[in-house]
């Protein structure tokens, strides 16, 4: 019981908080961004897959590490546009069309990969993004290595987050985003495009998913391999409602969430065996969905959610 | 650009959409072919001559589109209500764990008791498997998307758990998989010593079922209802809750029995690949055949050939089998597109 309690004071068990979290931090931000703006995006999944293997793809066919993150949010802003152009001008279901990027990306990319690699058994792995120690502040205890010692990719992870807060709440844009989820109509009135705020953030958001997808292959496993999203894009949608579409909250939320997976990997080695492996692994899911119960009373749902905007339509 | 809304097109045009659909996909999914190097032409005549060539090909295919039929069902019926069922995947393996827990010796009954008992326990199990995510959406408001989905791996961990525990198969050599289920408990094949089994009849009596359940009962009609304005039919005095939870115990019921179907009728066991994704290609064929219960029967056909012709044809032509669950996927866009596109016009001003 003590040995459980212990961990949550040493500094490797933050450092892999922070790690699990930076790629749903991405990918939240993504979620939240669509959603803002009133597209709900099931295609976080798929395009976090598509992410994963295009950033990955990039370095080991010889590009910077950079560039491989630069072609995964390309990639994830081409899948953005294609799940836009279905769901804003054309107004289709976006349950459907998201199920249908997801399975049209994940698929898209298992095809590129086994084409690329055809005979390929276990997957080649890359050099990843070293960690990179902030000079003084990485020496703090228990905080300095979980904040001040990770990968370039985890700071951008919580840069992003602080652009995302500071474009919703302190520009014209960002109220912009924030209407067109809200109440779209008005935001026509000021002359501004509802399609174009929404597709804009759609594939903004989309792009910011696959950088999380990338985050996996680049910075935490190494390589790409089937599967291995593991609907952690899921997992993110729970986060933005549990975040109540608010960056500062879902950042938390995803911090939480990560420490308690990481926290899971560690009392199933404390248990020695007696409780079977898989009711720790199936934590995350079950926690996302106690999460989303527990919220879900005072949820408010950007109130045009859903809701495909016609120019005109009353 | 706007959406102007037009009159309903006749049958006969609004059979067009799903040929439109399909031959978009396949313009969209020959470029793909091209990057692999291969002649479009020569890969999808591979694809349709592993589908459809041979008495054996047709029959793989048949038996590949009992599951889909299933899931297909389930999800059709799902989002004619708008009850957006995305957890046909775990509703599946529930269905496949009771067949085994019923199915392995546990009761002693003839085989024409003995089935039907499977089935209808199994259909149990799925359905309150859906039932959950169903309570949550109507008391909580809990979007059912993000907690079926979630349930799908919470699922699918807890088969891997059981079979490598109560249901681990002492035989097994140490594979986490189950033992197999004896002979009252298997569906009878319908031509000896090929692979196709009596789920297929079932599933297209199933099919046959929930055709009329959803074009001639108030049910159906309460379904319809709340799956087109859920605010007007509550107005009209339809109980949208209580719809909702009938919806999703036939619904989960329904893609259980995929899962029945697939170990009594072609595995015999439980294993962690039992279904390679049915409960999402499901989706698919729901959205293909418009969610008609009987287009199931014809649109699962489809995408089980696509994917069955897609096998045979990477080991002659060398392009990645994965373009099947690229068609797949690209022809569930196409058709919402040609959907949309029978039911409005575009104006460009």
């Amino acid at each position: 019981m003590e040995q459980a309690l212990e961990i949550l004071f040493t500094a490797s068990f933050w450092v892999a908080a922070i790690r699990i979290a930076s790629p749903l931090i991405f990918a939240t931000m993504g979620e939240l961004i669509c959603e803002r703006a009133g597209v709900l995006n099931l295609g976080i999944e798929g395009i976090m897959t598509a992410g994963a293997f295009a950033g990955w793809f990039t370095v080991y066919a010889g590009g910077d590490l950079w560039t491989g993150v630069l072609v995964a949010a390309l990639a994830g802003a081409m899948f953005g546009l294609l799940h836009a152009t279905l769901t804003v001008p054309l107004g289709l279901s976006q349950h459907v069309v998201g199920i249908g990027v997801t399975l049209l990306a994940s698929s898209l990319t298992y095809f590129i990969y086994r084409l690329a690699l055809p005979e390929v058994t276990s997957p080649p792995k890359i050099a990843p993004f070293e960690a990179l120690a902030i000079p003084g502040l990485s020496s703090i205890p228990i905080i300095g290595p979980a904040l001040f010692n990770q990968t370039p990719l985890t700071y951008l992870a919580f840069a992003t987050v602080a652009i995302v807060a500071w474009v919703l709440y302190r520009t014209p844009l960002g109220l912009a985003i924030r209407a067109a989820g809200e109440n779209p109509a008005a935001v026509e009135a000021q002359g501004i495009s509802v399609t174009g705020i929404r597709m804009g953030a759609v594939m903004v958001g989309s792009a910011l998913m696959a950088v999380g997808g990338a985050f996996l292959t680049m910075s935490a496993f190494n390589s790409f391999f089937f599967q291995m999203i593991n609907g952690r894009g899921w997992i993110c949608i729970a986060l933005v409602v549990f975040g109540s579409w608010r960056p500062g909250k879902a950042l938390l939320g995803a911090i939480l969430f990560a420490a308690f997976d990481a926290y899971q990997v560690r009392l199933q080695q404390l248990s020695g065996g007696v409780v079977p492996y898989q009711v720790f692994l199936m934590m995350p899911y079950v926690l996302s969905i106690l999460a989303l119960v527990l919220v879900a009373r005072r949820a408010t749902y950007p109130k045009a959610l859903m809701i495909p905007y016609q120019k005109g339509e009353r | 650009m706007r959406l102007e809304p037009k009159p309903t097109p006749p049958l006969g045009v609004t059979l067009l959409f799903p040929v439109a659909a399909i031959a978009a996909t396949l313009v969209i999914t020959s470029l793909l072919v091209l990057a692999a190097g291969a002649s479009p032409f020569s890969v999808f005549y591979l694809v349709a001559r592993g589908a459809a060539g041979t008495q054996f090909a047709a029959l793989e295919t048949l038996t590949r589109a009992t599951p889909l039929i299933f899931t297909g069902l389930a999800v059709a019926v799902a989002f004619r209500a708008k009850l957006w069922n995305i957890g046909a995947e775990a509703q599946l393996y529930i269905g496949g764990v009771v067949t085994i827990v019923l199915g392995t010796g546990a009761l002693p009954l003839p085989s024409f008791l003995l089935i039907p008992v499977i089935m209808l326990a199994a259909m149990a199990a799925g359905a309150l498997l859906l039932l959950g995510p169903a309570v949550l959406k109507t008391r909580f408001g809990v979007d059912e998307v993000v907690t079926t989905l979630l349930l799908n791996f919470i699922v699918l961990l807890f088969v891997s758990m059981l079979l490598e525990g109560p249901l681990k198969d002492p035989m097994g050599l140490g594979w986490p998989q189950s033992q197999r289920v004896v002979a009252e408990a298997q569906l009878p094949r319908i031509i000896q010593g090929k692979r196709l089994h009596y789920g297929f009849v079932i599933a297209l009596c199933a099919a046959a079922i929930v055709w009329v359940i959803m074009k001639k009962t108030v049910l159906g009609y309460e379904m319809r209802a709340v799956g087109h304005n859920a605010e007007a039919a509550s107005f009209a005095g339809i109980p949208v809750n209580r719809v909702l939870m009938k919806t999703a115990l036939l619904s989960g019921g329904l893609a259980a029995l995929a899962g029945f179907s697939e170990v009594s009728g072609l595995k015999g066991n439980l294993t962690l690949d039992l279904s390679p994704g049915y409960g999402y290609s499901g989706i698919v064929v729901a959205m293909l055949a418009m969610l008609n219960p009987l287009g199931v029967v014809a649109s699962a056909i489809f995408v089980a050939g696509i994917f069955v012709g897609a096998d045979a044809m990477s080991r002659t032509a060398g392009v990645p089998s994965y373009i099947a669950d690229v068609m797949v996927a690209t022809a569930l866009l196409t058709m919402v597109t040609a959907i949309l596109m029978s039911r409005y016009r575009m104006r460009w001003r």
